[in-house]
């Protein structure tokens, strides 16, 4: 699966734990590190994460269609199935 | 400053005032070592769980222990990142959940 974006923080112990997760889960997809990110790359970034997530908070998972915002072991499994 | 200094040191201070370590030490000492990282990078120890903007005046809510950890912790046992926890989340008689964030997003400037 390549439809799954993830924006994190390289600093952020739930966003390690939610990458940790979706890589057990065999799961492929993006992550943006956004601490790492200057100038407009980082204001893109926190426009696009806004859109998912008006809190701007971390990790912002982003499934297809669904957005998981922290990191939920169930909501993330209901996500990758489609529910 | 390593770590397993700064936790020792943070402990004496913090304890007395009721914040205890999450004694999930998976979560506690990488979240010690971010916040080295980000005191080496930022010149402060902003919280690492939150984009911080850079600059101290705009960032001094999340600097650890940050502005929100007192409501986190009396209304869900742990602050936001989960570093500070009450008695009662290292005991495990409250339920562990995860922490919404309580940050204004107008706060993020950069």
């Amino acid at each position: 699966m390549n439809d799954v974006k993830v924006f994190a923080l390289s600093t952020c112990i739930h966003c390690r734990n939610a990458k940790k997760y979706l890589d057990e889960c065999g799961v492929k997809y993006e992550c943006v590190h956004v601490d790492e990110l200057t100038g407009d790359e980082r204001k893109q970034a926190v426009d696009e994460i806004k859109k998912h997530n008006p809190a701007v908070s971390f990790p912002t998972i982003v499934i297809k269609d669904k957005v998981v915002v922290g990191y939920h072991k169930d909501k993330i499994d209901a996500a990758l199935k489609g529910e | 400053m390593d770590a397993k200094q700064l936790f020792e040191s943070l402990k004496k201070l913090q304890e007395p005032k009721g914040y205890h370590f999450n004694d999930d030490m998976d979560m506690t000492m990488p979240l010690l070592e971010s916040l080295l990282i980000n005191k080496e990078r930022l010149g402060y120890m902003a919280c690492p769980c939150r984009l911080a903007n850079g600059e101290i005046d705009a960032d001094r809510d999340i600097i650890c222990p940050c502005t929100y950890r007192e409501d986190d912790v009396k209304e869900f046992g742990a602050c936001y990142c989960a570093l500070y926890v009450s008695k009662e989340y290292n005991d495990g008689t409250i339920e562990k959940q995860v922490v919404p964030e309580r940050r204004p997003p107008e706060k993020i400037l950069f």
